[in-house]
């Protein structure tokens, strides 16, 4: 037996995720285990980290997002080989708004890569956590969920439902030893976000972003805006009262 | 379509950005497009040779993953659009090092050999196409082509320091040198005139594997400065330096850098520096990169940007050649704070358009004082064109047609490498397309 710290990351070819696995690797060599639809793509970010770091134990599982039975099966096969320290879901898409109205085969993809995955991976960790009383699980969500704007609300609806599912698991394991951390990332400067970036759109560095989220879990914050100053900036989103808010474009 | 800047700051013309993350995907993305692109890493050359104003650019740092290690033999495989200081901070305690480094380690592994990019050690292991083994390079039309020194040498020696014309650099293998950490043993001579100046560059070549010195160029006509040399050495653990970085956060309406800030700011430096002439331990970060913990150092110039003219001339003419530079420094009362003057080694580039040759080069700033500044540089490319020396494509954003071909002999052999789908500012001012 190793006494390497043990990680899952769902969405392992998420840039922010990716990031954070770096920031892991280069504290301490670690058991990682990553988690992907895309078997090349996976295998790419597993080489450069095996490269980063020799001795950490890097496996890769190539999973189904949506099927809840595949999902209990894929998590309760990586908890067998031992309790998970960290799980990272990280998971989702970034549609363009337009597209969601125009197609609702579109709106129900989004709703369910961004929300209702996410939600099922996280359900399927706490079973298994809250049997050992121990472990971390860390939500990826959005800015984007703390209040709907026309620019895009049905990706904002995903990411509030991940949000009010924090919440829920952060009461249901107050006082235990399961932590549930949500993650709130601003505009962040990814491949998700390239056609805004392309736009001219000013974003916020994935490097300087994954290390607040690497330092917020180590902490056990229950919630993560990053960078911080989203906080403010959101808390006056939802406190602007309906008159003011419908006219403004955001 | 978004405004883009080079280092240099002289311009801010929209792009149509194409970010590359995924090396499976540049094929797609890079051919048979409608308009000619050229590839982009963290755009520090100076002038236009990363631009293409209102074309399109391959943004390619997100092309950062490593591939392949190899511990025992120091060969590194990665995507070009890696860092050089991520490949430092992985490597150096593995005890391994990037053989050769510019001045600043915030650049990609493609743009590095896109400029074939030269340090302060050229005298001893030459430029930074010299420890490539192997690149890849996607053309436009498809073709994907593996080169090296052994392996298709014409493709390899065309894309060395071909400026990113001959395809989009998208991996690339890197035979690293040993090192026994990150300590350098250094010393600092002042010198009070280039007699002195090219004495110690002789004196210093065979002992040491660094050379490099900073030149005063203001006070009493310029020539006196400090000659950096430096070796690496093995002085066990130390704690490193911490490297706080200080950010310029804004761009000042008009240059920071200016005639009575010049006077006061190389007589100040001077005369700090003078405290620490001697011998010493340090590290590879300060001594390498001075400049980056000082973020944005680019903006002191102001909006209006700022230019550097980076030369090479033969050294049998190089004490007149850059006596004569000086004098027209000063007499245009322009001046340049950092000015860095050193010798290249004997010894051949790679790369047909590589711009080290045996010689001296003479890098300096300007702030852009419109034809102020091209007047000033019109004077300077007569003394490099007598000379029979060669401008810096990295650094360039203005030089004349015929100065690029009289430096540049090998240039009809590269233009048959070239890319038709690839263009930049630059191939379009020098040439013609």
């Amino acid at each position: 037996m190793n006494n390497k710290k043990r990680m899952v990351i769902i969405g392992a070819t998420s840039a922010i995720a990716e990031h954070c696995a770096r920031l892991w690797l280069q504290k301490q060599p670690a058991d990682l285990t990553l988690l992907g639809r895309d078997a090349q793509r996976i295998e790419r970010v597993a080489t450069d980290l095996k490269v980063r770091s020799p001795q950490s134990e890097i496996r890769i599982v190539q999973a189904e997002f949506l099927d809840p039975e595949a999902i209990n099966a894929t998590v309760e096969n990586i908890v067998q080989s031992g309790d998970v320290d960290v799980v990272l879901i990280a998971h989702g898409s970034l549609p363009e708004q337009a597209d969601c109205q125009d197609d609702l085969k579109a709106c129900r993809e989004v709703l369910d890569i961004n929300g209702v995955s996410p939600v099922l991976y996280a359900e399927a960790f706490a079973k298994q956590m809250a049997k050992t009383n121990y472990g971390t699980i860390a939500l990826v969500g959005s800015v984007a969920g703390d209040r709907g704007r026309k620019s895009n609300y049905v990706y904002g609806a995903a990411k509030g439902l991940v949000t009010r599912y924090a919440q829920g698991l952060q009461h249901r394991f107050a006082g235990t030893g399961v932590k549930v951390v949500l993650i709130k990332p601003g505009p962040t400067d990814t491949p998700m976000t390239a056609h805004l970036k392309a736009k001219g759109a000013k974003l916020a560095s994935v490097e300087s972003v994954a290390n607040q989220i690497v330092e917020g879990i180590e902490a056990g914050k229950p919630v993560i805006y990053v960078p911080g100053k989203w906080w403010l900036i959101m808390m006056i989103i939802r406190h602007l009262p309906a008159f003011v808010f419908n006219r403004i474009g955001i | 379509m978004k405004p883009v800047t080079s280092w240099g700051r002289l311009s801010a013309d929209p792009h149509h950005v194409v970010v590359l993350n995924d090396p499976s995907k540049v094929k797609s993305l890079v051919c048979h497009g409608a308009h000619p692109g050229v590839a982009h890493g963290m755009g520090r050359s100076y002038g236009d040779v990363c631009l293409n104003s209102e074309g399109v650019l391959w943004v390619t740092t997100g092309l950062d993953h490593f591939i392949d290690l190899n511990d025992s033999t120091g060969r590194l495989v990665c995507e070009a659009g890696v860092l050089l200081r991520d490949i430092q901070r992985l490597v150096i305690p593995r005890g391994w090092i990037l053989p050769v480094t510019p001045g600043t380690q915030l650049v990609t592994v493609g743009g590095a050999i896109a400029n074939d990019v030269h340090g302060k050690n050229h005298h001893v292991l030459g430029s930074f196409g010299d420890h490539i083994q192997n690149l890849t390079l996607i053309r436009t039309d498809g073709e994907v082509i593996q080169c090296g020194p052994n392996k298709r040498a014409d493709w390899f020696a065309a894309t060395v320091g071909g400026v990113g014309l001959t395809g989009v650099i998208t991996q690339a293998e890197i035979q690293l040198r040993r090192v026994s950490g990150p300590w350098l043993d250094t010393e600092t001579v002042p010198y009070t005139n280039l007699d002195e100046f090219f004495q110690l560059a002789d004196d210093s070549e065979a002992a040491w594997e660094h050379t490099v010195s900073w030149i005063d160029c203001i006070t009493r006509g310029g020539g006196r400065g400090f000659f950096m040399r430096g070796n690496p050495t093995n002085v066990g653990d130390r704690t490193a330096p911490q490297s706080r970085k200080l950010i310029m956060p804004i761009v000042p309406p008009v240059s920071l850098v200016n005639w009575l800030s010049l006077r006061l700011f190389n007589m100040a430096y001077y005369h700090l520096k003078k405290w620490q002439t001697g011998r010493a331990i340090t590290h590879y970060e300060p001594f390498f990169y001075p400049l980056d913990n000082l973020l944005e150092w680019n903006r002191i110039y102001g909006s209006k940007g700022f230019f550097q003219y980076q030369s090479v001339v033969p050294l049998e003419v190089g004490q007149d050649a850059v006596q004569a530079m000086l004098k027209e420094i000063a007499r245009s009362g322009d001046g340049s704070f950092l000015a860095v003057l050193k010798t290249f080694g004997n010894r051949r580039s790679v790369g047909m358009l590589s711009f080290p040759q045996p010689g001296v080069t003479l890098a300096l700033d300007f702030p852009n004082h419109g034809e102020r500044t091209h007047k000033l540089f019109e004077r300077l490319d007569a003394i490099v064109r007598d000379a029979k020396g060669r401008i810096y494509l990295a650094k360039d954003a203005r030089m004349p047609t015929e100065l690029f071909e009289a430096g540049y002999p090998r240039l009809a052999e590269f233009m048959k490498y070239r890319d038709p789908g690839i263009s930049s500012g630059l191939s379009r001012r020098l040439m013609g397309s």
